[in-house]
């Protein structure tokens, strides 16, 4: 069974700050960087974008790439603007306060006996 | 502006245009869906405007966007003024950028971009003169799926 945006926002202790948002939809792939230009060069469509960076940049990013949903890190919410800008796009965007490395290891403990 | 079984638009970007980076290749990709492209295209067409359109927000003064979408294939010419690529050979490796600290912090500045813009391309060119501007042209075909 694939994990849903509800089993990640679950995993990494995350807010919802779109809360209008679906949370069924099924994410089969996960990618961490903060470098916008790797997620340009190498994310798969559907992926859910782990990033400590808060800027329009990153929705822009993700929205281009066709991301699944955006998981900011370590405590950073992105301002107002770049929440509202995620909504008019569709994108639901998460906040959790644990670093990079604890929800990619969250996450990664989990993928594999749900998605094999 | 319809003409036949084309479709040309022209976007205009200014460099240094940081806040708005991102908007022209939205707009390209929303309509690129509306025209029922697939989701393949799509993608390809997005990534490939927004990494061109990065470079003229972090290089150059200004550029304009020529987009035309036909049957076969969608084709956007970037040509901007600016300091132009004094070694275009040079700037297509991966990892080689001039980008500055405050480009980087924004999430750029990789050195990947002319080469995803290739690589998400199934042709491009690239003219430089330094001190004048830059011309890319990149072509990705549609095998039938473009505009009806």
């Amino acid at each position: 069974m694939t994990m849903t945006l509800k089993d990640i926002l679950a995993l990494v202790d995350g807010e919802l700050l779109t809360p209008e948002m679906d949370l069924g939809i099924e994410c089969p792939e996960i990618f961490a960087s903060d470098l916008m230009s790797d997620v340009l060069t190498f994310i798969k469509p559907g992926s859910v974008l782990l990033t400590g960076l808060v800027n329009s940049h990153a929705v822009r990013t993700a929205c281009l790439t066709d991301v699944t949903a955006i998981v900011f890190v370590q405590g950073k919410r992105p301002d107002m603007k770049v929440v509202d800008e995620a909504r008019e796009r569709n994108l639901p965007v998460i906040s959790t306060g644990l670093s990079m490395f604890e929800a990619c290891s969250r996450l990664a403990r989990s993928f594999p006996e749900r998605t094999r | 502006m319809r003409k036949g079984a084309s479709f040309q638009q022209d976007f205009l970007i200014r460099g240094g245009d940081f806040s708005g980076a991102g908007r022209v290749s939205c707009e390209i990709k929303d309509l690129l869906k509306e025209l029922g492209l697939s989701s393949q295209v799509v993608r390809r067409v997005a990534i490939a405007a927004y990494e061109a359109e990065m470079n003229v927000i972090m290089y150059a003064r200004e550029a304009r966007f020529d987009l035309v979408i036909t049957p076969q294939k969608v084709r956007i010419i970037v040509e901007d003024r600016g300091p132009g690529i004094e070694n275009v050979d040079l700037a297509m490796q991966e990892g080689y950028s001039t980008a500055t600290e405050e480009m980087r912090e924004l999430g750029f500045g990789a050195g990947m971009g002319l080469p995803n813009i290739k690589k998400n391309s199934d042709r491009f060119r690239i003219i430089s003169e330094p001190d004048r501007g830059t011309r890319l042209e990149m072509t990705i075909l549609t095998n039938g799926q473009g505009l009806k």
